[in-house]
C-alpha cells in the first residue's frame, strides 16, 4: 500500500478542475413554455452574494413544487392525503386551497392504480407528481412503475413520453418498523427508462424537485424521513439543479467517500473525526442514483485512488453494489485498494431503538473503514 | 362496387371504404336496423334496440370487418411460418367490437386495451403495413419494431396501446379519462379488458376512483368467456361482469353484433360525459385460442366454436344485412373480399421488404432527450465513462 503518512498533514490544494468544469455547464434550453434560463448550479457552500432565506427541507420541497405548479398548469399532484390534509409530511400544505382539488388530488389507498392513473395522464401530456406516503407503499405499484412508466417510451417507439415524478420518503430512522423503513433504490435501479435522484439538503431538494418536474422522463425522487426538518439558507432567486450531477461536499486528497441521502450526515460527522486524526477525505454526495455521475466520481478516484461507499441500502444488490461494479469496471487502473462498501445490514429493520441504530452505518464504522483503507 | 383507384396508396391509407353503386337507395339514406338481442342494464335504462345506419356505413362495416378478419388469418399463417415470433393474440371473431366502437366515437376519444390489439389499431387509423411490419419486428412498424404484437400504439389516432400485463391498462385508462377531465375537452376514454382481467384488483381500484371523481371513463369488458384456458364460470364467482361495478351502471351488449356495439358505445359516451363511468360488457367470442401457442381446443369443443361461427359470426351478420337491404350482390361482396385479400397480401409483401431495425435503435427511445439528460446522456451505448 502506498504510504500516505507524508501526505497526511498537507492541506489539499483545490485545483478544482471538476468544479470549474461544473461551473461552465449551462443548462440546456427548456421545452416550452420557456422561462428565462436558470442560473448555473453551484454548490450550496459557495459564496454567492445573493439574497437567501432560511427554511426546512420539506418547505424547500414545497417551494419547488409550488413554483413549478405556478409555472406550468399541466403539473398536478396525486397521492394519499396530499390535498385537504396537506400531505403527511406537510410538503403540499396549502396547495388544495390554492390550486383546487383536481390539481392536488386526494386519492384513495390504491397505489397500484393511482400510479397507473398518473402514468395514463402523463401519456396525454399532463405532468403528474405521485406522492407515496412512504416509499415502501410504492412496492404495490411496482408493476406500473416498471412496465408502464419505464418502458412505454420504448415500446411505443417514442410516441409517448411519461414526464412523471414519483416521490416519497423512505429510509430508516424513526423506529417505524420493518415495513415502513424500506429503501427502494435497490429494487428500482434496474428498471430501464427511469432516472433516480436522492435529495439530502434543502438546497438540492428544491433544485432536484424542479429539475425532476421539468424533465420529460420519469424520475423517482427519494427523500428521507429523518431529513425533513433540516434547516438551511437557500437562494431567493430561482434555480434548478442538474439531475445527473453529483455534489462535491468536501474536497480532499486521501480518500473518496461516496454517499447519498441521510448517510451524508453520518459521513460528515465521521469526516470531522477523520480530519482531527489527520486524514483528508473527499466527500461526494452522488445525488443521482441512476445514472451515476461517473464524471465527478472518476475525477475524484483519479485524485485519491481510494474509495469508500457509505449507503443506507442493503448490502445485497444495493446502490453500493452497482456503484462498486461501475467504478471497478471504469476506473480500475486508478484504484490502489479494493473499494470498501459500507451498507445497511441485510435484515428487516427492527423496532427497538438500539437495534435500529445498528442496522445502518454509524460514523464510528466509517472512521474505522477509512483508517483501515489508508493504512 | 366502385374500384379503388389508387392501389398502392390504399396500403398506406387506413381502412378505406368503397361506396356502393347506386341502387334504389342513395348511400346516405337512413336505414333502421334492429339489434339481435335487447340490451340488459344494471342500474340504468338500456338504450333502444333500433339503430340508425346508412348503406355507406353498412358497406363500411362489412369491409372493415372483412379486412380485420383477413389480417388476423394472415397473421396466423405468418406466425406458423415463423415470421412472427413471441406471442400473437388474434382477434378474429371479436371484430364487431372494434368496428362498432369506432363508428360511435371520434379520433379524439381514447381507446386503450390489452394485448389483443391488432384490429383496434387498424380501426384507429393504423395501416396494414405498419401492423405487419411491427409483427415481424421491422423498422416500419408502428413502434419501430421494438414493441411487438402486444405493443401497438397510435398517438395521432388516440390509440394508447397495447399492454402486456393483464389489467394494468385499466388504471392507465382512468388516467387518460382524468387528463380529459382536467383539460375539459369533451372526450371519453374506452378502457378495454377481458373477462380474465375482470378479476384484477386494480380494476376495482380504478373504478372506485373514476366514480369518485366522475371521470369520463367507459370500461369495456370483452367477455369472450375464456381467460386463456379457464372458462369464466371457473374463474369468477359472478360472471355478470356488467354488474360488477355495483354503484357504477352497466350494460350487457351482444358483442357479435356491430350495431349493438355502436349503439351501446354512443349511449355510453353520452352517459360518461354527464355522469361518470359506466361498464359495458361485450358478449363476444374468439375463434382462435388465447394466442398462437394455444390450440384453443383443449378447454372447449370444436362443435362450440363452429356453432358460434355459424350462428353469430359478425361478418356474416353484416353480409346478410347488406344482401337483405339489397345494397350489393353476393358477387360484389365476394369481389370485395378478394380485393381485401390482395390488399393484405400486398401489405405483407411490403412489410417483408421493410428492413430490420438498425442496431443503434437498441439504445434510442429509452429516455427523452431533454432537460436532465444532456450532460452525460443516459442512453450511452458504452457504459464506460470517458474523462475529458
Amino acid at each position: 500500500m502506498v504510504d500516505v503518512s507524508s501526505n497526511k498533514l498537507k492541506m489539499c490544494k483545490i485545483t478544482n478542475t471538476s468544479l470549474s468544469f461544473r461551473l461552465n455547464i449551462k443548462s440546456a434550453p427548456h421545452p416550452p413554455p420557456p422561462p428565462p434560463p436558470p442560473p448555473t448550479a453551484a454548490a450550496s457552500t459557495t459564496n454567492i452574494a445573493s439574497k437567501r432565506h432560511e427554511l426546512l427541507l420539506f418547505e424547500a420541497l414545497r417551494e419547488g413544487l409550488e413554483e413549478e405548479m405556478d409555472r406550468d398548469p399541466r403539473v398536478c399532484v396525486m397521492g394519499e392525503d396530499v390535498g385537504h390534509y396537506g400531505g403527511s409530511y406537510k410538503v403540499t400544505k396549502g396547495f388544495a386551497t390554492k390550486f383546487g382539488d383536481l390539481r392536488v388530488l386526494d386519492t384513495p389507498i390504491a397505489e397500484n392504480s393511482f400510479t397507473g392513473m398518473a402514468i395514463g395522464a402523463a401519456m396525454t401530456g399532463l405532468r403528474p407528481i405521485v406522492e407515496g406516503m412512504n416509499m415502501g407503499f410504492l412496492l404495490l405499484a411496482f408493476n406500473q412503475i416498471s412496465n408502464n412508466c419505464g418502458m412505454l417510451h420504448y415500446t411505443s417507439g417514442g410516441q409517448f413520453k411519461i414526464p412523471i415524478v414519483i416521490r416519497g420518503p423512505g429510509g430508516v430512522g424513526r423506529q417505524l418498523g420493518a415495513e415502513h423503513s424500506q429503501r427502494l433504490e435497490s429494487y428500482f435501479q434496474s428498471i430501464p427508462g427511469i432516472q433516480m435522484v436522492a435529495c439530502s439538503t434543502p438546497y438540492n431538494a428544491k433544485g432536484l424537485m424542479k429539475a425532476a418536474i421539468r424533465s420529460d422522463n420519469p424520475v423517482i425522487l427519494f427523500e428521507h424521513v429523518l431529513l425533513y426538518n433540516l434547516k438551511e439558507r437557500i437562494p431567493d432567486e430561482e434555480y434548478v439543479l442538474n439531475l445527473e450531477e453529483a455534489e462535491m461536499v468536501r474536497p480532499g486528497e486521501h480518500v473518496t467517500i461516496l454517499t447519498y441521502s441521510r448517510m451524508r450526515y453520518h459521513v460528515m460527522q465521521a469526516a470531522k473525526t477523520l480530519v482531527n486524526k489527520g486524514y483528508d477525505p473527499e466527500v461526494i454526495d452522488i445525488r443521482s442514483l441512476k445514472p451515476f455521475d461517473l464524471h465527478t466520481i472518476g475525477n475524484s478516484v483519479k485524485k485519491t485512488h481510494r474509495v469508500v461507499i457509505v449507503e443506507e441500502c442493503m448490502r445485497t444488490g444495493g446502490i453500493g453494489a452497482s456503484l462498486t461494479a461501475s467504478i471497478n469496471e471504469n476506473f480500475h487502473d486508478y484504484l490502489d485498494a479494493p473499494i470498501v462498501c459500507l451498507s445497511s445490514q441485510d435484515v428487516p429493520t427492527p423496532y427497538a431503538g438500539t437495534l435500529e441504530e445498528w442496522t445502518v452505518v454509524q460514523p464510528a464504522q466509517i472512521v474505522a473503514a477509512v483508517e483501515q483503507l489508508c493504512r | 362496387m366502385a374500384q379503388l383507384t389508387h392501389r398502392t396508396s390504399s396500403l398506406l391509407k387506413p381502412l378505406s371504404f368503397a361506396l356502393s353503386s347506386t341502387r334504389h337507395l342513395s348511400s346516405t339514406t337512413p336505414i333502421t336496423v334492429e339489434t339481435s338481442l335487447p340490451f340488459t342494464g344494471h342500474n340504468i335504462e338500456p338504450p333502444s334496440r333500433s339503430v340508425e345506419t346508412t348503406p355507406q356505413e353498412l358497406i363500411k362495416f362489412f369491409r372493415d370487418m372483412a379486412l380485420m378478419r383477413r389480417m388476423e388469418i394472415a397473421s396466423d399463417s405468418l406466425y406458423k411460418a415463423k415470421l412472427i415470433r413471441g406471442f400473437c393474440h388474434l382477434y378474429d371473431g371479436q371484430e364487431a367490437v372494434a368496428v362498432g366502437m369506432e363508428s360511435a366515437i371520434t379520433r379524439k376519444d381514447c381507446i386503450i386495451t390489452a394485448y389483443r390489439d391488432h384490429c383496434l389499431f387498424l380501426g384507429r387509423g393504423g395501416t396494414l403495413v405498419e401492423a405487419f411490419a411491427e409483427l415481424m419486428g421491422r423498422k416500419e412498424g408502428c413502434s419501430k419494431g421494438k414493441g411487438g404484437s402486444m405493443h401497438f400504439y397510435k398517438k395521432e389516432g388516440g390509440f394508447y396501446g397495447g399492454h402486456g400485463i393483464v389489467g394494468a391498462q385499466v388504471p392507465l385508462g382512468c388516467g387518460l379519462a382524468f387528463a380529459q377531465k382536467y383539460s375539459k375537452d369533451e372526450n371519453v376514454t374506452f378502457a378495454m379488458y377481458g373477462d380474465g382481467a375482470a378479476n384484477q384488483g386494480q380494476l376495482f381500484e380504478a373504478l372506485n376512483m373514476a366514480a369518485l371523481w366522475d371521470l369520463p371513463a367507459i370500461l369495456v369488458c370483452e367477455n369472450n368467456h375464456y381467460g386463456m384456458g379457464t372458462a369464466e364460470w371457473r374463474a369468477a364467482k359472478s360472471p355478470a361482469y356488467y354488474k360488477r361495478g355495483d354503484y357504477v351502471p352497466g350494460l350487457k351488449v351482444d358483442g357479435m353484433d356491430a350495431f349493438a356495439v355502436k349503439q351501446a358505445c354512443k349511449f355510453a359516451k353520452e352517459h360518461a360525459l354527464k355522469n361518470g363511468p359506466i361498464i359495458l360488457e361485450m358478449d363476444t367470442y374468439r375463434y382462435h385460442g388465447h394466442s398462437m401457442s394455444d390450440p384453443g381446443s383443449t378447454y372447449r369443443t370444436r362443435d362450440e366454436i363452429s356453432g358460434v361461427r355459424q350462428e353469430r359470426d359478425p361478418v356474416e351478420r353484416i353480409r346478410k344485412l347488406v344482401l337483405a337491404h339489397d345494397l350489393a350482390t353476393e358477387k360484389e361482396l365476394k369481389d370485395t373480399e378478394k380485393e381485401i385479400r390482395k390488399e393484405v397480401d400486398d401489405a405483407i409483401a411490403k412489410a417483408k421488404e421493410s428492413p430490420l431495425p438498425d442496431p443503434s435503435e437498441l439504445f434510442t427511445n429509452i429516455y427523452v432527450k431533454g432537460y436532465g439528460v444532456e450532460s452525460y446522456g443516459a442512453d450511452r451505448k458504452e457504459l464506460r465513462a470517458v474523462l475529458p
